[in-house]
């Protein structure tokens, strides 16, 4: 096999499209959804005593927790920047919660759907455009609003209309924090380290330093 | 990278040189033709074949440094067989290839096999297995011996030979330490920091006109050993710490027999022993991190300082002054987003005036010359750099006890020799020095004392 | 004993999901009864060890109680009021949901549990990609991250030693732990850089169509699996019908 390599000739730099997934973007948007499944996992158990203060305060508040099961498809999306990112993070990290072990089971899976859905929607209405803070606290408050439906369909079918409304106030409240604004500084700090050089989010960061 | 023109011939076996900085990794992702278009610049042209190399993937196998990167599937079957299917093999066709792989790099395992299971020296057999059986004509090594015991080197390389031997690929190594390779391959290629080719040719021809300019921007080359701290005259040496019938593991599992060790004042104990016996372990045990399995870790009273007698129990600020320990990632230890803060965190957990902070910070910025440094990411840093911080941090608190983990591992030989003249100094002023290394040199120039783990 | 581990995984999925989907239709406490039992003696003859049914399924136990103490608190009352204060208000309704929610967060829960125990992650990968066909580059994608949670476990440990020795461990520990969180996203996507490269370097995402060096099964086992949770789900269905306290619910 003959190999050379020389300046003589020039070839144009051929940009790829903005929509197209590459190898780099499948698996560390994998790794992402893998580790926040591993967070996911701690709260699930964690969640149990830290949230039973906030439920006894007002019913439903509670949701407000949820936040943590939601940031994983902001947070991918973000890093990642392709359509499909939010879903693909929050499928895979709900996947992981569920094969570990958990108290919603194969369920699990439909709520990660659900929420991933959620905050899709709002970059996909930006159009894939909008990776400020407020896309992301948007898209936080969109998962926390899939959460909300999808919980009280599933798990709380026959509450009264007060907790419904508490619940779905403080999801995405929840979601606008922890999904939304976490992951924002998450990311930031993320480029700030040089982790994200080969992304779109830590060229522009390392551009603006 | 830039302005490099070379033309490497089938069959031919490559080492390429440089100085951290020169492009080398860069240049082999390229040839394996893994570098996206979408990013950074390209100018020229790179042809493998006469064809651009992302339409040879797998006609060039690429093996990286970090075994532990590198291994895709749980399964060692599953995991050499993971090329074949990427570029369409039939099944029965893959299993044959997997099998003659195994075979060829010498990786003597049951297919079901555990690939987390397997030493470094192993997973790079396997990830060269993996190449091979996508049937190579190129096959390209970035630093594929830099994080390995010196058993997993040789295994390594003599893998590469017999491949090379057998298949006829041409192969292109970039490494650090030039007397792994010198002997076994046809021709050397030397590429400046800027672009561009400074040597090439035979090997023997090439070290002998580029060797000493080599050696002296941090390659490995044998005629040129880098230089060894000329040691001082030291003061009397008392007890510091002492292990008693000791056993070390973790979660209640203990590896190896237990031990009985003293530690000097003015004193480099050096620990050495094959991979798993728990050398890290035994370092970590010692440093007051993890809690003996059994016997126990005893300080001196010089040492503890009304702090107790067990270094376990010591809180954690206790622990800055008296024991210091380096890990051997840097990155396990990093907690904020400049060099200079990173150096301030011990000194302000012991609450020192803000004078004497910036005091000690400004000698170990300039001390360990990473004073140009000072407002960067420490993530973002070199290898060298980060480790170089690492144990400016630990200096930061001016700890008694110094326990290092594989101080040297994957360091070019100025490094390397810088932080042998650092701790050499500590010794002389003092202080204690514990270092896990598997690296020979390295214990040869420093430890007053070897403890060998079997 | 039922060989339950050798069966195809996306089976198991799909059987766990039919009888959630089932009990989801509904909620009242004799259809989740029913469920629960069938299922319960279906387990049985799957041979796992006790200690290991009650570690794995834990967290099942201790949310069902919880689940079903907010219905009971916060339900929608009805019948005699037996307990009220602010948004309080104890009912027969409120009792009677809260029996079954608690019902079902556990004939739900407890056989996921027990059928994912088995699972290995490659075959489920495996079957994801040649029997429901997903898309293959993101199933391997995310099994080759999957893999990675061992070093991320122990990368974990490390942090936590690497706190103590840099004198930070004594205060702050929800501080400590996020930022023991930051570090080992950077750590992990540092890795999956890496593995991305070495990932592609083998051929991964070209274009050539994928073969596969194992073939996920799929046979009578599996039909069977899936015919079972049917029937699960229809019996628990079927008997609550029948009783009259079947209730379907739209939100």
């Amino acid at each position: 096999m003959t190999t050379t390599a020389s300046s003589s000739t020039s070839t144009p730099t051929k940009p790829g499209s903005r929509f197209q997934w590459r190898v780099i973007d499948i698996v560390v948007a994998s790794v992402i959804g893998v580790a926040s499944g591993l967070i996911f996992v701690v709260w699930n158990i964690a969640s149990v005593p830290a949230l039973a203060p906030f439920a006894a305060l007002l019913p439903g508040l509670q949701a407000i927790g949820g936040g943590f099961w939601l940031f994983a498809g902001v947070l991918t999306a973000l890093v990642i920047r392709k359509p499909g990112a939010a879903i693909y993070g929050e499928m895979v990290a709900a996947s992981v919660s569920a094969l570990i072990g958990n108290q919603w089971g194969v369920l699990t899976l439909v709520s990660g759907f659900t929420q991933g859905i959620g905050a899709e929607i709002v970059f996909a209405a930006f159009l894939y455009a909008n990776w400020r803070v407020s896309g992301a606290i948007l898209a936080g408050a969109g998962a926390g609003l899939a959460m909300a439906i999808t919980d009280l369909l599933l798990w709380y079918p026959g509450s009264a209309l007060p907790f419904i409304i508490i619940y779905t106030i403080a999801a995405v409240v929840g979601g606008m924090l922890i999904a939304g604004l976490l992951s924002w500084f998450a990311t930031r700090g993320l480029a700030a380290t040089g982790a994200l050089n080969r992304f779109g989010a830590g060229r522009e960061i390392a551009k603006r330093v | 990278m830039r302005g490099l023109d070379l033309r490497i011939e089938p069959g031919e076996r490559v080492l390429l040189l440089g100085e951290s900085g020169a492009g080398k990794s860069t240049f082999l992702h390229a040839l394996a033709g893994v570098v996206g278009d979408d990013e950074g610049e390209t100018e020229g042209s790179l042809l493998v074949d006469g064809e651009h190399p992302a339409a040879h993937r797998g006609r060039t196998g690429l093996v990286i440094q970090d075994p532990d990167s590198q291994v895709i599937l749980e399964r060692v079957g599953d995991d050499v067989a993971f090329g074949c299917e990427n570029l369409g093999v039939p099944r029965d066709e893959i299993w044959l290839r997997v099998r003659d792989s195994l075979a060829a790099v010498g990786l003597d395992v049951s297919l079901d096999r555990n690939t987390s299971a397997l030493s470094g020296g192993q997973k790079q057999r396997l990830a060269l297995a993996g190449v091979l059986a996508m049937r190579p004509g190129l096959i390209v090594l970035d630093e594929p011996t830099a994080n390995l015991d010196p058993e997993g080197v040789t295994e390594v390389r003599d893998a590469v030979i017999r491949v090379a031997e057998s298949t006829g690929a041409t192969i292109v190594v970039v490494e650090h330490r030039v007397s792994v390779w010198s002997d076994v391959v046809d021709r050397i290629v030397v590429l400046a920091a800027g672009g561009g080719v400074i040597a090439d040719g035979a090997p023997a021809d090439v070290l002998a006109r580029q060797g000493k300019e080599l050696a002296a921007r941090g390659v490995w080359i044998p005629q040129y050993p880098p230089p060894r701290p000329v040691r001082a005259e030291r003061g009397p040496q008392h007890t510091l710490l002492s292990a008693r019938q000791l056993t070390v593991g973790r979660s209640n599992h203990a590896l190896g027999a237990p031990l009985e060790l003293e530690i000097l004042s003015s004193h480099a104990l050096a620990i050495t022993g094959p991979n798993g016996v728990g050398k890290s372990t035994l370092a970590l045990t010692l440093g007051g991190l993890l809690p003996p399995v059994g016997g126990a870790v005893v300080a001196s009273p010089a040492l503890a300082g009304g702090a107790g007698e067990h270094p376990i129990r010591w809180k954690s600020r206790e622990l800055l002054t008296r024991i210091g320990t380096v890990f051997q990632d840097p990155e396990h230890q990093l907690l904020t987003s400049t060099v200079r803060a990173e150096l301030e965190v011990g000194p302000r957990a012991l609450k020192l005036p803000d004078s004497e902070v910036d005091a000690r910070v400004d000698e170990l910025l300039t001390r360990l010359r990473l004073d140009r440094l000072a407002e960067a990411n420490p993530f973002t840093l070199s290898g060298g750099e980060k480790r170089r911080l690492s144990v400016a941090t630990a200096l930061a608190t001016r700890p008694q006890v110094l326990v290092l983990d594989e101080p040297t591992f994957g360091q070019d030989s100025r490094t390397w020799s810088e932080l042998l003249a650092l701790l050499a100094r500590l010794v002389d002023d003092g202080s204690s020095v514990i270092a896990v290394s598997h690296d020979l040199d390295f214990v040869a120039a420093l430890a007053d004392s070897t403890v060998v783990l079997e | 004993m039922i060989p339950i581990a050798s069966v195809n995984p996306v089976a198991k999925l799909g059987a766990g999901l039919i009888v959630s989907l089932f009990l989801l239709a509904t909620i009242d406490w004799v259809s989740a009864t029913t469920a629960l039992v069938l299922e319960l003696a279906i387990i049985a003859f799957f041979g796992i060890e006790p200690k290991r049914f009650w570690l794995r399924t834990l967290p099942v136990w201790l949310a069902a109680p919880l689940t079903a103490l907010t219905i009971l608190l916060y339900g929608r009352y009805d019948g005699t009021v037996y307990f009220e204060f602010l948004l309080i208000r104890i009912s027969d309704g409120s009792i009677e949901l809260a029996l079954a929610t608690f019902l079902r967060v556990l004939a739900i829960g407890l056989p996921a549990v027990v059928l994912f125990i088995s699972i290995d992650p490659t075959d489920f990968a495996d079957g994801l990609a040649q029997r429901l066909r997903l898309p293959d580059r993101f199933v391997i994608g995310a099994l080759a991250a999957v893999r990675m949670v061992g070093l991320f476990l122990e990368d974990w440990r490390s942090l936590e030693l690497a706190r103590r020795a840099r004198g930070v461990a004594d205060r702050g520990r929800v501080r400590r732990i996020a930022g023991q969180g930051f570090a080992l996203l950077v750590l992990s996507i540092r890795r999956g850089s890496k593995l991305s490269i070495a990932m592609e370097a083998r051929g991964f995402g070209g274009d050539t169509p994928r073969t596969w060096a194992r073939e996920s099964p799929w046979g009578q086992a599996e039909w069977l699996t899936l015919l079972v949770g049917l029937l699960v789900g229809v019996t628990a269905t079927v008997v609550a019908v029948l009783t009259g306290s079947w209730n379907l619910i739209v939100g």
